[in-house]
């Protein structure tokens, strides 16, 4: 996908000025979030479970080559062909290798993030064939003109129902339909088609399992079941740090994801795929790939960001940030939005591409409370902050305006003077209502708001006057 | 019980009444109050914005000057959760200067919390007749542990009634240069967050604060409420107002 992340500011403040989309975000960030809160409570030690979700992927990541190798070796005995793709053109042309090998002529496709970094849909189109996105939300973005998503979990969360009849009824070229029912059934007929007539089916992975070799499929719609096993090949492609060693390890980790996530108890399905078809199975694709993709990740891997591989996807950071309910998912400019896309999207494709993105965090650290897998996201944004500094890449005017106060604030004689100064100054400007209602130099803050003008002495010379005024020195 | 009282420089610059309202209830609680004279910044606005070596060299002068105390004690969830929880980590790869840095933060407290937890205060000195609501800043929240104790010794202000709004712990955009380098989207958060408080229909909002109490008061006035207070948790049980420090 093509990075928009360097114009996150502009795209913000389209954002915050479109008013359907605005009304769109407000309806369903509170259901989110209230979801989850609802759904934690069922487990008896929802915090206990976190530490051990964070551990199985931490202890994971510290030891990656060995579970990747494990996995390899197990998929490959069950009969899958284990891929490797080390950027993301290359995720593409193994697609398009294994889609020429089978003579594929239609793929259809169940939700891949991983598949959205790479471009792939548009790959595969310029290679001559037909790709079929089959999750609701997916499929309506395909529909319209590839629409980029906007949230990791539901692509399509920005639109309303309203603009999905629209498109189905522009789209399908059937009679407008205004109940969400009726809108899923036309999808589903539509789909339908499709399923029965593809080659090869592409999915993503929620984990990729060591011990066994599987790939745990997390939905609700059941698409992924369809796309995975109809067709005669699947291919499943996911990022290098989803593996985890057991399947008890999936499933401490689903029981966070699918709370933290939809605030579901478990999803409507939970798929877990073992190799190809076997001799007498009536099930299951006759071929079975599976594509693991760096693009990236080994750098995170050996950065001072590492913790943020543990991500398992649920979206809870995105869903509970006030920046992200606000500007929605499209103001970030790439793949993945919200707090973990503060962090992966610079990683990913370059901190001078992106470094907006963990700069437009308030820290208000609601994200890492709510993640399930307990990456320390404000910290490692300042990280990444603190790169962005090192590099010489924040504008010479924020540069020299903080460190003019930080050489201040180390001369305590500098900073009585100047602050004396300071503040008689503001109040002045703040005039008899006592509000300042515009800042030289700092047009962000009255822009939007006044400035409450200060009292006009600081507590320092306040202090120091009534402890003479008592004749103490303390 | 020796406290060291780390005014915080916006408090110094902007609201002096809150660190004479902090004073006050700390001798009310028994405290003997030190107020270093050499005291700037915590450092927390070069932390935040990646400039490590300055945060270092200000979260140095900040250990020196309060070391001896018993207590650090400062009138903000976001300074006192900065030395709580961020200065260990800045001398990371520098022994001893970390652990005098863990030393000082294991002694470091937020004002509220202190008068509550350790002090137990069971007597405030101020009054305040009306109706407010508390917002909940982000650091002492989410970093001190700030909830039921300011609600606590709120609920001892004669007078007072408290009126929860929506969300009160949803961040209300400040987040420190945030609130200039992302000037449009922090005006927005600080909108969202008048909202309540106007919904609330109180006569204060009061908060822990100061960088969310400027956000929100200047969001407030643009917006054209004039009358809604903003008060810093402090001033209300003290009964300080701002304005008559002198």
């Amino acid at each position: 996908m093509q990075v928009a992340s360097m114009h996150f500011k502009a795209r913000a403040h389209d954002k915050l000025n479109d008013a359907l989309l605005q009304a769109n975000l407000k309806k369903m960030q509170g259901r989110f979030v209230a979801n989850r809160r609802t759904a934690i409570t069922e487990l008896d030690d929802f915090e206990g479970t976190r530490d051990a979700g964070r551990d199985i992927r931490q202890d994971v990541l510290d030891d990656l080559d060995g579970w990747l190798l494990m996995f390899e070796e197990n998929a490959t005995k069950r009969g899958a062909t284990v891929l490797w793709a080390e950027t993301p053109a290359d995720v593409n042309a193994l697609v398009l290798a294994i889609a020429k090998r089978h003579e594929v002529r239609k793929i259809i496709k169940a939700k891949s993030m991983v598949s959205e970094e790479s471009g792939l849909d548009h790959a595969i189109e310029a290679a001559g064939m037909t790709v079929v996105e089959t999750d609701l939300g997916e499929y309506i973005l395909q529909i319209n003109d590839y629409e980029p998503p906007s949230h990791i979990v539901g692509p399509a969360l920005h639109k309303s129902k309203e603009e999905v009849a629209e498109l189905f009824h522009r789209k399908h070229g059937t009679p407008r339909k205004d109940v969400v029912e009726d809108l899923c059934l036309e999808a589903r007929g539509v789909l339908r088609q499709h399923y029965l007539t593809a080659d090869m089916g592409i999915s993503g992975g929620n984990f990729f399992v060591a011990d066994t070799g599987s790939v745990v499929l997390i939905t609700n719609e059941g698409n992924a079941t369809l796309t995975t096993t109809l067709p005669k090949v699947h291919v499943a492609i996911s990022g290098i740090e989803k593996i985890v060693p057991t399947l008890e390890d999936a499933a401490t980790l689903t029981r966070l994801l699918t709370r933290s996530s939809t605030g579901q108890s478990i999803s409507n399905y939970v798929d877990i795929l073992t190799g190809p078809k076997g001799e007498g199975e009536f099930h299951g694709p006759e071929h079975m790939y599976f594509i693991l993709v760096d693009s990236g990740r080994s750098g995170v891997l050996a950065s001072d960001v590492r913790e943020a591989l543990r991500c398992i996807r649920c979206g809870a950071c995105m869903n509970h940030c006030p920046v992200y309910q606000n500007v929605g998912g499209h103001a970030y400019g790439w793949v993945y939005p919200g707090p973990i896309g503060s962090i992966l999207t610079p990683m990913y494709v370059g901190l001078d591409k992106a470094q907006d993105l963990p700069a437009a965090s308030t820290m208000c650290n609601q994200c890492g409370v709510v993640c399930p897998v307990r990456i320390p996201l404000p910290d490692l944004q300042r990280k990444l902050r603190e790169k962005a500094f090192e590099q010489g890449l924040r504008p010479w005017y924020e540069r020299a305006g903080l460190k003019a106060w930080a050489w201040v604030a180390r001369r305590p004689a500098l900073y009585a003077l100047t602050s004396r100064i300071g503040v008689r100054v503001l109040k002045a400007m703040g005039g008899r209502d006592g509000i300042i209602h515009k800042l030289p130099l700092v047009g962000g803050w009255t822009d939007g708001r006044d400035m409450p003008a200060p009292a006009g002495r600081t507590f320092r010379e306040l202090y120091r006057a009534r402890q003479s005024a008592h004749g103490t020195s303390r | 019980m020796r406290v060291g009282f780390f005014v915080t420089c916006l408090v110094d610059l902007m609201r002096p009444s809150v660190g004479f309202a902090a004073l006050k209830l700390l001798e009310a609680g028994g405290a003997e109050v030190y107020v270093p004279p050499s005291q700037t910044c915590c450092g927390q606005p070069a932390y935040n914005s990646g400039d490590r070596a300055d945060a270092i060299a200000l979260a140095r002068k900040v250990i020196e000057e309060f070391e001896g105390c018993d207590y650090l004690v400062a009138p903000s969830g976001s300074c006192s959760g900065m030395i709580r929880t961020h200065y260990g980590e800045l001398f990371a790869g520098d022994p001893p200067w970390q652990a005098r840095a863990e030393a000082l933060a294991a002694k470091t407290w937020e004002i509220t919390s202190f008068l509550r937890d350790v002090q137990k205060l069971d007597k405030v000195p101020g009054r305040f007749d009306g109706t407010i609501t508390y917002h909940d800043c982000c650091a002492g929240l989410r970093e001190m542990g700030v909830k039921s104790q300011p609600r606590a010794l709120l609920a001892k202000v004669p007078g007072l009634t408290l009126r929860e709004m929506a969300e009160p712990e949803t961040c209300c955009g400040f987040g420190g240069t945030f609130s200039i380098k992302f000037g449009e989207i922090s005006a927005r958060l600080a909108d969202n967050k008048c909202q309540h408080v106007a919904t609330a229909g109180v006569d204060a909002v009061v908060l822990g604060d100061l960088g969310c109490m400027l956000n929100i008061e200047g969001r407030l006035r643009r917006r054209g409420d004039m009358k809604t207070r903003v008060l810093h948790v402090t001033e209300v049980l003290a009964g300080e107002r701002p304005g008559t420090e002198d």
